[in-house]
């Protein structure tokens, strides 16, 4: 599929107040378990993604030019324009993680319960695949695919008070995302879109990636990190061959 | 609210201050989303770095229970800058008006102060008035009894160094704040406040809400779109139900509550309303006796309204906060309460000094509990450390159905009241609240019939026809408050039928030929049809400019959105600012918003609702002083007060018996009580959502990594706190979102623990609700329990064991 046809997310997180609307409206939505989950010094929780928990707002204290900032990362799949998982995937089992014609979502299906599990994390380079033991299925975000197909918006962004989510086609996703950093970058001049070139969840940080979450951008590579010849940024970049 | 949520988005500085807006009114954010986006500045004030810090510009920390000293610095600095809006306050407020001779402030004391009964004499604070009682003034505020001196004199020792030794916030930091809020003193720059609990729940609650309505009102903010004095209520009727009068001093509609001491209706009316000479002032409450009658017709229609009237209770000639919450938890404690209803609450949990509660609950013959599940309050018999055999409360559960499973109206921040249908049927045997009030009625009824009983009047002739196939009718008691024709009238060449609505407040009658539940929702449900049901967004350009949508729900009063509009005009009904206009005179009529009162420009003084017509700088009808002071918290780390040598308010609500910590070396920290976005209340309904206990389980205390080292804890350890009347066992979060202040040269600690969980929650829990810890102290005017503050020790858990 071209780079600009489809569906992304543009999630503006100098907005989010970290409220969880999204956290609680993915779970309400796909009818998701909550855990017995204890306080572990945090508001995250539960402290990590997990198979029947496909967005979690995580929660870091930093120091940014010596003042406190509270900053809230929404995390969920980036549904990578060239999914690094599928094509890990398709190598064991074709057609276990497909990726949807119309809107580029990257679909996880019955037959990821045959796949190697570590395998298919280890591919991800933002580390989003988890699985699910009560089926043992892999699990993660899939942009709310029935939602989207049936002309609604993702739960996620449905619930969102704050217009940091927003969901639409690629092309003006990616042209309000712009305008946005523009605007952004006059206060905080660091500020970028992470991955906005691979991926279709395209995030707004205000300060430094490695200040939200160490997956926020794609792993550079180091040596434990690489799968095979390649970097895991390298496989994620990597086009296959088309024509025309 | 003056204002509503939509507003917010209209400002050019939002202040937020006793209010975590992001975490509790979540969707508040919507709309300070858009103001920042415009460019506005967003300010907090809290003692705690919170997720509404995260998204301001400004945050500022301050030390818990110190508002008064931040605001009185505030207008020392508005006041010596010169930087209020001069013509607003010499038109719109009492800042011109001459206070009389017997007024005085000294020692911390205002005059007129018995200490025997800890009450002031509120006469002594007067104005000087003519002869026909009208206040004199000086419009130049130059003569030194006028109120703008009398401030400058009272305010002058809220000088910067006191107020940053008290308050704990740096100097840098309070000077940014009072520049850039006091920049909104120009007439076109908005600037709006928004507060919540962190403002109400102190001993001086009322009086830190005036301060901030002094502060807009020196700086022109009331009246205008972007600013106003924006209480975010947190419950999502709260409004509704303070408006039907759940509280212990008024009936619906803020009408005055009936005193034993005035012998008759007429003595209550006279009592009630306010007189003045002023032909400028509207005084909109000489109406009165026009909503009295109409409420005494709407409770009892086939009686005369004045009967009618001998038939309500009436309150003791007392304080009235003795008829608050803690006063009445503490007369249960001293067994004076055979029964109780326990409706929509959970004392045991939610309630100040929860321990005091639930032993007061076990004193009790019986108690009825009604709630939607069980919690900490119905099931206070086997709670921890109770045994039930030594309980002989006989507690009844009935079970009430949900928002979702009823129709009615929801009356929100911003005072719109908004109709919903249900969405759900009544799940198993429960019942809405109407149903079981009303079958409780009956049988009451019934009994008093047969057997008959003391004061039977009152029961016997209420009338309850709000039923619809045997069942509560919410669209029947709608009706009721907004008011019916009970005879055929005619007002203004208009003829009216017996049994039509009223089209509003202004046709109801003194004299029993209108019935009417609550004179400020009349408009609400008239002969054109339920207006809260509307869902229109139809607008004029006038009212698109700033977000107003008349045709969407119906916002009391008379349908108008933003409170004193008439004051964000000049006497020829300009706009102050005409980009953001409220409302403007075009020559022959009011466009944009409902305008307080249709009177052509200049005709009427601004704030209706008050007496003489003017803004009160000055307040001469609280209780415990015209002007805001600051007192300590009733437990604080200090020994006395570096204002005055008073150490708390005078006049506040508490009991004698109860010890207080007061720079105790037992409870060396400060605490202070707040909630969570992800739990409701005190999560009777929310800690059992599956979902939402998943993100935020337990309770947990918030405190500085200094105060952690110090006590050798580490983040996720499991702390104790203790106060004076209790202790809880929590999950420690150690944060650098609280500092350590620096308060009078010392160092002071505070910590934060949220209210919202209780033994109840889960399986094998050690955790115990955080208002075990807090204070039975309150405010005089009101009775709201100071639960923003209060002293506790903080220790480590022994591992394995609990306290
Ligand atoms: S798009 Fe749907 S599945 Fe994905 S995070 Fe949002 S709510 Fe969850
Ligand atoms: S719903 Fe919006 S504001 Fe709330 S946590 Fe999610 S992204 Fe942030």
């Amino acid at each position: 599929m071209s780079e600009n046809k489809g569906k992304t997310f543009f999630i503006d997180q100098t907005r989010c107040t970290a409220c969880r609307g999204c956290q609680a409206a993915c779970k309400q939505w796909k009818k998701l378990a909550a855990d017995e989950t204890v306080n572990t010094g945090s508001y995250q929780n539960p402290p990590d993604l997990n198979g029947h928990t496909f967005k979690l707002v995580r929660f870091n204290e930093v120091e940014v030019d010596g003042k406190l900032k509270w900053v809230f990362f929404p995390e969920q799949c980036r549904h990578c324009l060239e999914p690094p998982c599928k094509m890990m995937a398709d190598a064991f089992i074709p057609g276990a993680i497909i990726q949807d014609e119309a809107t580029g979502a990257v679909l996880y299906t019955e037959k990821t319960k045959d796949l190697d599990y570590q395998t298919i994390r280890e591919a991800c380079p933002y580390d989003i695949p988890r699985k699910e033991e009560s089926t043992g299925l892999l699990t993660k975000c899939n942009m709310c695919i029935d939602r989207v197909r049936a002309g609604m918006l993702p739960a996620c962004v449905k619930t969102c008070p704050t217009y940091t989510m927003h969901f639409g086609d690629r092309d003006e996703m990616l042209a309000i995302a712009r305008a946005r950093l523009a605007e952004v970058q006059k206060k905080s001049p660091a500020a970028l879109l992470a991955d906005s070139d691979l991926v279709r969840v395209l995030y707004l940080c205000e300060v430094h990636p490695s200040h939200y979450h160490h997956h926020m951008v794609a792993d550079a590579g180091s040596a434990g990190d690489r799968i095979g010849p390649f970097s895991r940024r390298a496989l994620l970049a990597m086009r296959p061959l088309r024509t025309g | 609210m003056t204002n509503h949520w939509i507003d917010l988005k209209n400002s050019d500085v939002l202040l937020i201050m006793g209010s975590n807006a992001a975490e509790n009114h979540p969707i508040s954010f919507k709309w300070v989303t858009r103001a920042q986006q415009r460019g506005a500045t967003l300010i907090h004030v809290d003692p705690r770095f919170t997720r509404t810090s995260a998204k301001a510009d400004i945050y500022a920390p301050i030390r818990s229970g110190t508002d008064i000293v931040f605001f009185g610095g505030l207008i020392k600095h508005i006041l010596d800058n010169e930087l209020y809006f001069k013509q607003y306050v010499v038109d719109y407020t009492n800042a011109s008006y001459l206070v009389g001779p017997d007024y005085d402030f000294k020692d911390g004391l205002f005059s007129g102060f018995n200490p025997e009964t800890a009450s002031y004499d509120r006469k002594k604070w007067n104005f000087v008035t003519d002869d026909k009682g009208v206040s004199l003034k000086d419009p130049t505020l130059k003569d030194p009894r006028c109120v703008l001196q009398v401030m400058r004199r009272h305010y002058a020792r809220y000088d910067l160094k006191t107020v940053v030794d008290v308050t704990g916030m740096p100097e840098a930091k309070v000077l940014e704040v009072w520049n850039s809020f006091a920049a909104t003193g120009k007439p076109d720059r908005a600037g709006t406040i928004l507060y919540a609990m962190g403002q109400c729940q102190h001993t001086v609650g009322v009086q830190n809400i005036r301060a901030l309505s002094m502060i807009q009102m020196l700086l022109g903010n009331i009246g205008i779109a972007g600013g106003g004095v924006n209480a975010l209520r947190g419950e999502s009727n709260v409004q509704g139900t303070t408006d039907i009068a759940l509280l212990c001093d008024n009936l619906p509609g803020y009408l005055p509550i009936p005193r034993a001491i005035w012998a008759d209706y007429d003595a209550y009316v006279k009592a009630g309303t306010p007189v003045t000479n002023d032909p400028q002032s509207a005084n909109w409450w000489s109406n009165l006796d026009k909503y009295a009658a109409s409420l005494m017709k709407a409770m009892y229609p086939a009686a005369d309204h004045k009967t009618a009237y001998t038939w309500l209770p009436k309150i003791d000639d007392t304080k009235v906060v003795e008829y608050s919450w803690l006063s009445l938890f503490e007369r249960m404690y001293n067994g004076g309460f055979k029964g109780a209803f326990v409706w929509g609450q959970n004392p045991c949990a939610g309630g100040a000094n929860a321990g005091k509660n639930r032993k007061a609950l076990a004193k009790l013959d019986w108690m009825v509990v009604v709630n939607l599940f069980e919690n900490e309050s119905s099931l206070f018999w086997k709670g921890p450390g109770v045994n039930p055999k030594d309980v002989k409360t006989e507690v009844f559960f009935l079970p009430a159905s949900m928002n979702v499973e009823k129709d009615g109206s929801v009356a929100n921040s911003g005072r719109w009241l908004q109709w919903r249908e249900k969405g759900a049927k009544f799940m198993g045997d429960s019942l809405s609240d109407g149903d079981i009030v009303i079958r409780l009625f009956e049988e009451v009824r019934k009994l008093y019939k047969a057997e008959g009983g003391k004061h039977p009047e009152p029961i016997l002739n209420l009338d309850t026809a709000y039923l619809k196939d045997g069942m509560y009718d919410a669209s029947a008691l709608a009706k009721r408050l907004n008011g019916t024709f009970l005879k055929d009238v005619t007002i203004a060449d208009k003829q009216w039928k017996a049994g039509q609505q009223v089209p509003g407040f202004a046709a109801l009658q003194a004299d029993g030929s209108t019935a009417c539940g609550c004179w400020i929702f009349s408009g609400s449900y008239t002969e054109q049809g339920n207006m809260m049901a509307r869902r229109d967004r139809a607008q004029t350009p006038e009212q698109a400019a700033i977000g107003l949508f008349p045709n969407w729900s119906y916002a009391w009063p008379a349908n108008r959105r933003i409170l004193y509009n008439r004051a964000g005009v000049d006497q020829a009904g300009k706009p102050f600012d005409p980009k953001r206009a409220v409302i403007a005179w075009n020559g022959e009529k009011w466009v944009g918003d409902v305008p307080d009162g249709g009177w052509k420009p200049g005709e009427k003084l601004p704030f209706i609702m008050v007496r003489e017509g003017r803004g009160q700088l000055y307040g001469p009808g609280r209780v415990d002083g015209p002007l805001p002071e600051h007192y300590e918290p009733f437990e604080s780390p200090l020994a006395g007060n570096p204002l005055s040598p008073q150490r708390v308010n005078p006049t506040a609500l508490h009991f004698a018996h109860e010890e207080k910590a007061v720079r105790d070396p037992r409870f060396p920290y400060v605490c202070t009580t707040y909630r969570v976005t992800e739990q409701w209340q005190s999560g009777a309904m929310t800690r059992k959502t599956a979902w939402l206990k998943e993100m935020q389980p337990d309770g947990f205390c918030e405190m500085s990594r200094e105060l952690a080292a110090k006590l050798g804890v580490k983040n996720g350890e499991q702390v104790v706190l203790e106060s004076v009347r209790g202790k809880v066992q929590v999950v420690a979060i150690v944060t650098p979102r609280i500092k350590p202040f620096t308060v009078m040269g010392e160092t002071v600690h505070q910590v934060g623990i949220p209210w919202q969980f209780g033994w109840g929650q889960k399986k094998n829990a050690t955790f115990d609700s955080a208002n075990l810890l807090s204070p039975s102290v309150g405010d005089p005017n009101t009775g709201i329990p100071e639960t923003k503050v209060f002293m506790v020790n903080v220790r480590k858990a022994q591992p394995g064991k609990q306290g």
